[in-house]
């Protein structure tokens, strides 16, 4: 994947960020989320929040919920690991919860050290009663994040959509 | 040192709009010992999450005061928030951490601050603008004028004796606590 491709489905992604009334984006940084983040701190519409860890992050939308405002989050899959327990806050009060999660560790990985926690983020994040959406192809992917962000506002629930590092693309070295 | 409920119910009084968030176990019963409020958002769980609710909350009502009152042990578990808050300077925010030494949920088993550190020097260093140690009466009269009157981010440790008054215990469904706090500010 180009750069230009990968700017173009990241801004259609944004899109569908800013229609479904986004107003806080927390993150942990990515490559795959670099041009959302970007977006996202030129915008000043959207709060963009860097995080120390991931947690921070399902915390901060639960507060932002509780004051009337929708948050998304940005992590890598490395990060789903980090939010386990913080995620009964969602569970348990039912906070709508959108993440978008750059995956590692699972097409073309040079780094062995990311394929465990790649490999265990849907399985983990299912255990916690997150729904799970994956994108593979650009394509689908403003209308898989618009479906997992109408699910998580619409019905107070908490959903992860996957952006495999397939259409992330290989990382350079 | 300071008797943690009086020094929360010292807080609370003429509250006004103020919304609150409660770190889990005693800094949640104080909140509730000392008036319940559907402004009040207890945590039962979600161990270092309090102070990004509060921030989350912050950045959502600016207009609103929002005060995070917690324990030692929950603030040490999300320390990196602190570092969280100073970057993004919400003029509305008090942290007040009522610092035991211990960990008073199960057991009063010592914590760091015990063991020498000193989360506010933590949150100076992380660049929160306004610091406190509050140890005596004096400084919590003055502490609850800032939480209401701060222009930046604020942080105060209250140090308080490491007992166990009996507990008040709120709603717990999280749930009800949610729509009953949304409800309070005109959310549905």
């Amino acid at each position: 994947m180009t750069t230009a491709d990968a700017t173009a489905w990241s801004d259609r992604v944004f899109a569908v960020l800013k229609r479904g009334e986004i107003g806080q984006i927390g993150y942990v940084p990515d490559a795959g989320h670099a041009r959302l983040i970007e977006l996202s701190r030129a915008d000043p519409g959207i709060r963009d929040v860097v995080l120390t860890t991931e947690e921070e992050g399902v915390a901060l939308a639960a507060g932002a919920w509780l004051g009337g405002v929708r948050a998304a989050l940005l992590m890598q899959s490395s990060g789903v690991g980090n939010c386990i327990n913080m995620l009964s806050l969602a569970r348990n009060c039912r906070f709508p919860l959108l993440m978008l999660v750059t995956m590692r560790g699972e097409w073309a990985e040079f780094n062995q050290w990311q394929v465990p926690m790649g490999q265990a983020t849907p399985g983990v994040l299912k255990l916690c009663d997150v729904l799970v959406y994956r994108v593979d192809r650009a394509e689908d992917a403003a209308e898989t994040v618009e479906a997992a962000l109408d699910i998580a506002f619409g019905g107070e629930l908490a959903a992860a959509v996957l952006l495999s590092q397939r259409l992330i693309g290989r990382k350079r070295w | 040192m300071l008797d943690r409920r009086r020094a929360v119910k010292r807080l609370l009084a003429d509250r006004g709009a103020m919304l609150v968030v409660s770190g889990l176990g005693s800094a949640t019963y104080d909140v509730a010992a000392a008036g319940d409020d559907a402004r009040n958002f207890y945590l039962w769980g979600a161990m270092g999450g309090a102070v990004m609710i509060g921030l989350g909350l912050a950045l959502a009502q600016p207009q609103r005061r929002v005060l995070v009152i917690t324990g030692d042990g929950e603030m040490l578990m999300g320390m990196g928030s602190l570092a969280t808050v100073a970057t993004q300077r919400p003029r509305n925010l008090a942290i007040v951490v009522l610092d035991n030494g211990a960990f008073g949920e199960t057991g009063m088993q010592a914590s760091h601050t015990s063991g020498g550190v000193d989360l506010a020097a933590v949150a100076a260093g992380c660049g929160i603008p306004s610091t406190l140690e509050v140890t005596d009466e004096g400084g919590l009269d003055r502490l609850a004028r800032l939480i209401h009157d701060a222009d930046a981010p604020l942080f105060a440790r209250v140090r308080i004796t490491a007992d166990e008054p009996p507990r008040v215990l709120p709603l717990r469904d999280g749930v009800a606590l949610k729509l009953r706090f949304r409800a309070a500010l005109g959310l549905s």
